[in-house]
């Protein structure tokens, strides 16, 4: 095959976009030094050439892909010419190169994004884009020294390429990691907005606001990024679970949970002018636990299922960027923020104090996830032994911090800011708290299965308060003059967050409280019984795919009555090149219940083991996430973030930026 | 007072940070052949170079040698290569073992990069033979059988010339003086 340049051209394009990087990172630094508004003009154009330089970087590399350039070591890795064309395409950010060069495109699409926005002062608007410029040179910097996905394999130029692991093979895996890494990387807006507004001095409200529908965004993609990955570990990796506390799993927890307290402080921060210092610290706590995780994943100082190469010297150069990185921002927030006290009064019972409450619980669950996931590590380093922290802790500390959560969740919403008479309060949740009450605790854990189970209790008791409160709310702010037109669309995305949110806890209550999981022998023509369902092996077979064979096999099952509801064809496969495993689940999937049929290893010639799931209500976990992460895009087309503020300043790049 | 307060999220992350440092040099997975110290599997496979003749595992005891797992198709391989050709010049016998391979990409691969190996064993796709015994999963793979036919040591992975120097050529050492 004749050589192509494309490699060379890509590599050439991403020096140039840290040049670029550059000059959008060290103009308006210099800028606002010298008081030379002229050099703050820079980081735009410099925002979007980076942009550009990066998109033909990143195009590049896919064209690699899709010629089946095995000169280039990248492709060679993780490429294969039998692969199909679509995981072609996605095993660009399939391993560690090119899913740096996905996140440093993201990190420059965001900041594009940014320097679009409107009605942010040129000044605010400069210092977030310098920010952003460094967090994108220091990954850069990464990429180019230590991980270039250009490099080529020359002379010897393999034959055919290694193939991409089997795992990823798999549709959820094309859009699961840009949807997590939209989130990772959006977080960066909010960190680079709070950094600009302590280099400024300005820590006011109109930050607040700024970085509040950012901030949700990235939320929203996070949470979708978070759910398909947990979906597709659900039939991908064929065990039948939604979520193995893994240390790369718990990697993006952090900045979930740090993030959900972020979009709730900036509320009191915003709409109050309260806890300032504290929701600064909150948005460059968010960001460095994305980047922690990150440094996690990469560098193999954990052990995972997901873990990328381990290499000692990457390591080291992302801790040194990771070091940099958060503690120059937790630096400049110890010496910057101001510490005087806000004027604003409230007491006890109020929206502030809840949202509080909801800020410290989160946090706290944040402590408890991180320590779980890094224990085994200082354990380690301090000759302790190697130990493993598995679910029993996560799930005997996480749980009851939820459940607490839950109820701030409900109280939250109906309660006014400032202060509340509690005699109000009760006015409006009695109703809700009884319904809650008794069905929650006395009726419904008994429908399922006909005996009572504190859990099961506990956790339909928080669905339905959170359920119930959400619909008083409603009723309530719709009874002002102008209706259900006056529910605002920030209002409904809270509504959408929080029974989103329900919709998890049912899922999560139901399926770990009544799924059942059984590893049987199935020989043809035997049925075995699960849940009242019977299950025949009818058949097994052969089949070859594009760059795999498999194992056959089909399962009928029949209901109580001996009717057949549903034929699951599973298989297991061995892929060729990688000569990996991998089981293809089959899944009779419904609102109430999924019925997940999964290949163990052959046990005779006639028999299989047999994974048979029954999961009752797991699929709600998925729809609650989407319908959370979709309320919080809803709340950021409310109206009130597209209304100009005035502008304070009046410096001539200013006007001359609002004539045009 | 205060302001010294607003340090703490600096020094705790310091604190993480000296922990992240020193877990980097830590490899968490350290995962050891199932094999190690125990006797190599018995096997006979065809050679690479020659379909009729079959080459057992007594035919290869006797003195310390390596096997080396390797394939046309495998870039880490060709990195490795010049580091298997300076172990067979120092004298070590490395045996090669072609794994899921093709012949004629096998030999263009040798008559390019040179052959180090006093022998090659063939195990092409679909074959379950020594490699599947092994446990191996990937290419390279390198184990270290000692005189006595048991497995010494083992590298799952690109070999550098560090590791031969440091920890490969002592290995091989230790093993050829002991009994």
């Amino acid at each position: 095959m004749d050589i192509l340049y494309l490699p060379e051209l890509g590599q050439f394009a991403l020096i140039l976009a840290l040049v670029m990087a550059s000059v959008q990172a060290l103009m308006p630094l210099a800028g606002s030094m010298t008081r030379q508004p002229l050099w703050l003009a820079y980081a735009q154009p410099a925002a979007w050439a980076q942009f550009a330089l990066l998109t033909v970087s990143f195009a590049f590399l896919t064209a690699s892909f899709l010629v089946d350039d095995f000169s280039v070591a990248y492709v060679a890795n993780n490429s294969n010419s039998a692969l199909p064309w679509y995981y072609k395409f996605s095993a660009v950010w399939g391993a560690h190169e090119g899913s740096l060069l996905l996140w440093l495109w993201i990190l420059a699409g965001w900041t594009f994004a940014v320097s679009l926005s409107k009605g942010l002062p040129v000044e605010v608007l400069a210092r977030v884009l310098s920010v952003l410029g460094f967090v994108s040179i220091g990954m850069m910097l990464f990429v180019i020294l230590t991980s270039n996905p250009f490099d080529r394999y020359l002379p010897r130029i393999p034959t055919d390429g290694a193939d991409l692991n089997p795992l990823l093979q798999d549709p959820g895996l094309i859009f699961h990691p840009p949807m997590l890494y939209m989130g990772y990387v959006g977080f960066a807006v909010t960190f680079a907005f709070a950094l600009a507004a302590l280099w400024s001095g300005k820590l006011d409200t109109a930050w607040a606001r700024w970085s509040r529908p950012w901030t949700s965004v990235a939320w929203a993609f996070l949470t979708a990024g978070i759910a398909l990955g947990s979906w597709w570990a659900y039939y991908e990796l064929g065990w039948g679970g939604w979520w193995f506390w893994d240390p790369v799993e718990n990697a993006s927890l952090l900045p979930w949970l740090l993030g959900t307290a972020l979009m709730h402080t900036l509320a009191v921060t915003e709409k109050r002018g309260l806890f300032k210092s504290w929701t600064v610290l909150l948005a460059i706590a968010t960001f460095s636990t994305s980047l922690l995780g990150f440094f996690l994943v990469r560098s193999g100082v954990l052990n995972s299922v997901h873990a990328f190469a381990n290499d000692p010297d990457r390591g080291l150069f992302l801790l040194m960027l990771l070091g940099a990185t958060i503690g120059l921002s937790l630096l400049v927030y110890a010496l910057r923020v101001p510490t005087l006290k806000a004027r604003a009064s409230y007491s006890l019972i109020s929206k502030d104090v809840f949202l509080l409450a909801n800020n410290v619980i989160l946090v706290v669950a944040t402590l408890t996830v991180l320590l779980g996931t890094v224990y085994p590590l200082i354990m380690d380093a301090l000759n302790l032994g190697k130990i493993s922290v598995g679910p029993p802790y996560f799930n005997a500390l996480f749980v009851p911090q939820m459940l607490l959560l839950g109820v701030f969740m409900g109280l939250g919403p109906l309660t006014d800011w400032k202060s509340m008479r509690l005699d109000k309060l009760r006015k409006k949740i009695w109703l809700a708290g009884a319904i809650t009450l008794v069905l929650g605790f006395a009726v419904l854990p008994w429908v399922y299965d006909g005996s009572w189970n504190l859990w099961v209790a506990l956790g339909l008791t928080l669905v339905l308060w959170i359920v119930t409160t959400t619909f008083r709310d409603m009723w309530e702010t719709s009874r002002t003059k102008k209706g259900w037109k006056g529910i605002t669309l920030s209002r409904w995305g809270m509504y959408g967050g929080h029974l989103g949110a329900a919709l998890i806890v049912l899922g999560v209550t139901m399926v770990s409280n009544y799924g059942e999981e059984r590893d049987v022998r199935m020989a043809i023509g035997e049925p075995v019984t699960v849940k009242g369902y019977e299950f025949t092996l009818v058949s097994l077979g052969e089949r070859e795919g594009p760059n795999f064979s498999a194992d056959t096999a089909v399962v009928e099952m029949r209901n109580p009555n001996g009717r057949l509801q549903r034929t699951f064809r599973p298989e297991k496969r061995m892929y060729h090149v990688r000569g990996m495993p991998m089981t293809q689940v089959s899944i009779d999937w419904g609102p109430l219940k999924d019925i997940y049929v999964a290949m163990g290893e052959p046990v005779a010639d006639d028999a299989y083991a047999m994974r048979i799931h029954y999961k009752p209500f797991v699929r709600w976990i998925w729809w609650g996430s989407f319908i959370a992460g979709l309320a919080a895009i809803l709340a950021v087309m409310d109206r009130r973030y597209r209304i100009r503020v005035p502008e304070a300043s009046g410096d001539k790049l200013t006007q001359a930026r609002q004539a045009d | 007072m205060k302001r010294a307060l607003l340090f703490l999220p600096l020094i705790i992350f310091m604190g993480l940070g000296v922990f992240l440092y020193k877990g980097l040099g830590m490899d968490p997975s350290a995962r050891e052949s199932a094999l190690l110290n125990k006797p190599l599997p018995e096997f006979s496979m065809p050679r690479l170079d020659n379909e009729e003749l079959k080459v057992t595992r007594d035919d290869l005891l006797g003195e310390v040698f390596l096997i080396n797992v390797w394939g046309s198709w495998c870039p880490a391989c060709y990195e490795e290569h010049d580091e298997i050709l300076r172990l067979a010049k120092e004298g070590v016998p490395v045996v090669g073992l072609n794994y899921k391979d093709e012949r004629p990409k096998a030999f263009r691969y040798l008559s390019q990069l040179g052959n180090p190996y006093t022998v090659n064993l063939y195990e092409p796709d679909g074959v379950r033979a020594l490699a599947f015994d092994l446990g191996v999963y990937g290419a390279p793979e390198t184990f270290l059988i000692d005189k006595e036919g048991i497995v010494r040591y083992h590298v799952s992975g690109e070999i550098t010339a560090r590791m031969v120097d440091e920890v490969i050529l002592p290995e091989v050492r230790k093993w050829q003086n002991a009994y």
